[in-house]
C-alpha cells in the first residue's frame, strides 16, 4: 500500500514553493517515511530551519515548527533541545546556511556533539536569490555573482563535520529516495550530533547556465560526482579529487553527548556527584 | 513588603534576579563588562535544574535564549554594546515571533570596541530599535544595585505579559558596583510572577496570532499537543508566512500597538525634589546616584533642583516628562553620551532649551561637576 503522508504535512500549505522538478520535496517526503518508520509522535518532533528554499521545509511538515533566522539553525535548536533533552530536535539547512553565514554554529554543534540531527540540503547555489555562489559551488561553474566562472574553492561539508567532532556524518543525495530514508531513520536513532549532506539539484538556478537545464542532466551530474564510501575508498587520491563519498562516513556511539554531560553538572550542583575533571573523559587534552 | 539584605554586585544582583523570576535558561558569550551574569548563572541554573551554556559567539548566545523561551521557558542573554550591535538581527526575530526574553546590557564605551572597562550609557538609542523593521522596545534602567534585582524580576514578568524581549540596562558602574542592597524577599517575587498566557481548548481552535489588536501572541510551549509556527517572515493567525495585505498590517501595527496603547502598566519613574523644583535634571542610571548627591548639596544653597529619573527608558514616560517641563521652567540632562535621552525629553516636551551635560571619555559623572553645571544655566 502506497505510503500516506497526509498526517505528517499542512496539506493546506501545498502547492509548495519549490520548482517544478526540485529534490527538496524527495528529501521531505523520505524524512517523513523515516518518523514515521521510528514511531515518533509528531508532537515530539522539533524542525528548525534556516532561510532560503529549504527554510521553507519547516513550514509545511506538521510538527513543532521554527523558521529562524540565516545561518542561525543549530543555535536556536540548542536552546530548544537542552531544555528538552528527549524530544527529537532536527535542523534543516542549505548549504549558504549551514556552511556560510551560520558555519560558525555548525562547527561547534558537531563540536558539542548535542543530539540534534542536521540535514543539509546541499543544492550547490543560493537558489532562492538567483544563482549566487555557494561554499559548495563547484570552481569553474557560472554563478551570477562570479558571470567569469566561480573561483572559490568548493566545500566538502562532511570533511568540516567529522573534522569538527560530530558523531554520526553521512552523505547521501535526493537521487535514492529509499537510501534516504534509512539514513535518516539512523540519524535519528543516533544520539549526538548527526550531520546529514544531502545532495539536491537546482537546474532552475544552477543547472540553466551550467549545461544541466533540466532535473535529470543535474541529477545526472550529481550521480557523476558522488560515489559510495567503499568504492571511494578504493580509489587513487587523484580519483577521489572529483568524487564525494556516499554513504555513514562516520559514527561513533561513544562519545558522550552534550543534554548527557549536562546533566552531569547539574548532578555536581546538586550535590549529587564530586566535580567533573579531566578523567572523566578518555581524551585528556 | 517583605525584604532582606543581601551584598553583591549589580551584575550578580541581576543573575539572582533572574533565578529567583523563575528563569530557567541562560546562553550567553564572554564580554566585559557582563560576564559576572553569565558566570553567576553557571551556578544558579544548574542548581534549579535548568541551563546555563556559554555558545559560540553572541549571536548563538540571544538565538539559543529564544529557542528556549520558544519552547515555553523563561529565559535570558546578558552582553554589551557590541554584543547587542551583533544579537540585534535575532532580537529583531523576536519581537516578529513574540517570544518573551529578557536581555541584560551592561553598557560601556563604544561605539566598537570602545572603552571596555569603563562606564558609558551609549546604548540609549541602540536599545530603543536594536534591529530594522517597526516595533516597540522595552527598555528598563536599573539605578541602584537594589534595582539591579527588581528590575531585572520586572523585565521577565512585562517579556511574558508583551511576549517580546524586555532590555534590562546596567551601565559599568552600577554592574560592577558593590555593597548592600535591600530586597524584597523571593515569596514577595513569587507573589509578583505571572507566567505568560496560554491556551488551553482544543489544538485545532489554538491560532497563537489571533489576538486582539493591542494584546500579544499566545504561545504556548512546544511538545504539548500544539503544534504551530514561528517566522520572521509576516505570518497569519497560525504563524505561517503570508503576504495578504491586511493580516501584514494588521500584524505590524498591533506590535507597535500591544505596547503604546499599554504604557501605563510599563512606566515607571522616580522623582526626587520636583515638586517646588525650578530646575528639573533628568538623569537615569548611576548618573542619577550623582545627580541626586548633587541636588542635596545644590539645595543646601538654596538652589530649588530636583530629578527625574525614568525607570522606564522606552516606551518613555513622555506625558509625564511634557507635565513637569510645562511648569519647570530649567531643565537639564545628564548623560554618559551625547544627549541620546535628550532627544527623547525634547521630542516629549516640545522644548528646544532643554541644557545638557554629556561626557564620552568612559569615566563617571562627578555631583560636582553637575553642581557647576546647574549654576552655569
Amino acid at each position: 500500500m502506497a505510503f500516506n503522508y497526509d498526517k505528517y504535512l499542512r496539506l493546506e500549505k501545498m502547492p509548495t514553493l519549490w520548482c517544478w522538478g526540485c529534490g527538496d520535496g524527495v528529501i521531505l517526503k523520505a524524512f517523513v517515511r523515516a518518523i514515521d518508520k521510528l514511531g515518533i509522535k509528531s508532537d515530539d518532533v522539533c524542525v528548525v530551519s534556516g532561510i532560503g528554499c529549504s527554510g521553507r521545509f519547516s513550514s509545511y511538515v506538521d510538527f513543532n515548527t521554527v523558521h529562524t533566522t540565516h545561518g542561525r539553525t543549530v543555535a536556536f535548536a540548542t536552546g530548544i533541545k537542552l531544555m528538552n533533552p528527549d524530544k527529537y530536535v532536527i535542523c534543516v539547512a542549505g548549504d549558504g546556511d549551514a556552511l556560510a553565514i551560520g558555519g560558525n554554529h555548525t562547527i561547534h554543534g558537531c563540536r558539542r556533539n548535542i543530539d540534534i540531527t542536521m540535514i543539509v540540503i546541499n543544492n550547490f547555489i543560493y537558489g532562492l536569490t538567483n544563482s549566487q555562489t555557494s561554499p559548495t559551488t563547484p570552481q569553474g561553474m557560472w554563478t551570477v555573482s562570479q558571470k567569469a566562472g566561480n573561483i572559490d574553492p568548493t566545500f566538502n561539508a562532511t570533511d568540516l563535520a567529522i573534522a569538527a567532532g560530530a558523531s554520526f556524518v553521512a552523505r547521501e543525495t535526493m537521487l535514492d529516495p529509499k537510501k534516504l530514508e534509512k539514513v535518516f531513520v539512523k540519524a535519528l536513532e543516533h544520539r549526538g550530533f548527526a550531520f546529514l549532506d544531502i545532495m539536491s539539484n537546482c537546474h532552475i538556478n544552477l543547472g540553466r547556465k551550467n549545461k544541466m537545464a533540466s532535473a535529470m542532466e543535474n541529477l545526472e551530474w550529481i550521480d557523476s560526482i558522488t560515489i559510495p564510501k567503499k568504492k571511494y575508498d578504493e580509489l587513487s587520491p587523484a580519483e577521489q579529487l572529483n568524487k564525494f563519498p556516499t554513504g555513514i562516513l562516520k559514527e561513533d556511539k561513544e562519545v558522550s553527548e552534550y543534554c548527557d554531560m549536562y546533566a552531569e553538572i547539574v548532578k555536581v550542583h546538586q550535590g549529587n556527584r564530586k566535580t567533573i575533571t579531566q578523567n572523566d573523559f578518555e581524551k585528556k587534552i | 513588603m517583605a525584604m532582606r539584605e543581601i551584598i553583591s554586585s549589580g551584575n550578580e544582583l541581576a543573575a539572582l534576579a533572574a533565578r529567583d523570576a523563575g528563569c530557567k535558561f541562560f546562553a550567553g558569550y564572554p564580554i566585559t563588562p557582563s560576564s559576572e551574569v553569565m558566570h553567576e548563572m553557571s551556578d544558579l541554573m544548574p542548581e534549579i535544574g535548568g541551563v546555563c551554556i556559554q555558545m559560540e559567539d553572541e549571536i548563538a548566545g540571544v538565538a539559543a535564549a529564544i529557542g528556549a523561551g520558544m519552547a515555553g521557558v523563561r529565559t535570558m542573554t546578558a552582553t554589551s554594546g557590541p554584543g547587542i550591535s551583533l544579537k540585534a538581527e535575532n532580537l529583531g526575530l523576536a519581537q516578529m515571533t513574540e517570544v518573551p526574553l529578557v536581555v541584560v546590557n551592561v553598557m560601556r564605551g563604544g561605539p566598537s570596541t570602545g572603552l571596555p572597562t569603563r562606564v558609558s550609557q551609549g546604548d540609549v538609542a541602540q536599545a530603543k530599535n536594536p534591529s530594522h523593521g517597526d516595533y516597540k522596545s522595552i527598555t528598563l534602567c536599573a539605578g541602584s544595585l537594589s534595582e539591579c534585582y527588581t528590575e531585572t524580576v520586572r523585565a521577565f514578568n512585562l517579556a511574558d505579559r508583551f511576549m517580546q524581549p524586555v532590555f534590562v540596562l546596567l551601565d559599568e558602574t552600577i554592574g560592577h558596583m558593590h555593597g548592600k542592597a535591600v530586597l524584597p524577599t523571593e515569596e514577595e517575587v513569587n507573589k509578583g510572577i505571572v507566567p505568560r498566557k496560554q491556551f488551553t481548548g482544543p489544538a485545532e481552535e489554538y491560532f497563537p496570532y489571533e489576538c486582539e489588536h493591542d494584546q500579544p501572541a499566545v504561545l504556548n510551549p512546544m511538545f504539548k499537543g500544539y503544534r504551530y509556527h514561528f517566522t520572521g517572515l509576516h505570518h497569519d493567525k497560525k504563524g505561517f508566512p503570508t503576504e495578504e495585505i491586511e493580516t501584514c498590517r494588521k500584524l505590524i501595527q498591533r506590535l507597535e500597538d500591544k505596547v503604546e496603547l499599554h504604557k501605563d502598566e510599563i512606566e515607571l519613574n522616580e522623582e526626587f525634589f520636583l515638586d517646588d523644583a525650578e530646575i528639573m535634571i533628568v538623569a537615569y542610571g548611576s548618573v542619577s546616584l550623582a545627580a541626586k548627591e548633587a541636588i542635596r548639596h545644590l539645595r543646601a544653597e538654596g538652589i530649588k533642583a530636583g530629578l527625574f529619573r525614568p525607570i522606564t527608558l522606552w516606551p518613555s514616560p513622555q506625558d509625564r516628562m511634557r507635565e513637569l517641563a510645562s511648569r519647570i521652567p530649567k531643565v537639564l540632562c545628564v548623560e554618559l553620551n551625547i544627549g541620546q535621552y535628550r532627544d527623547e525629553v525634547q521630542r516629549s516636551t516640545g522644548r528646544l532649551d532643554i541644557a545638557g551635560l554629556f561626557k564620552v571619555n568612559g569615566r563617571p559623572i562627578s555631583p560636582y561637576e553637575i553642581v557647576n553645571k546647574v549654576k552655569e544655566l
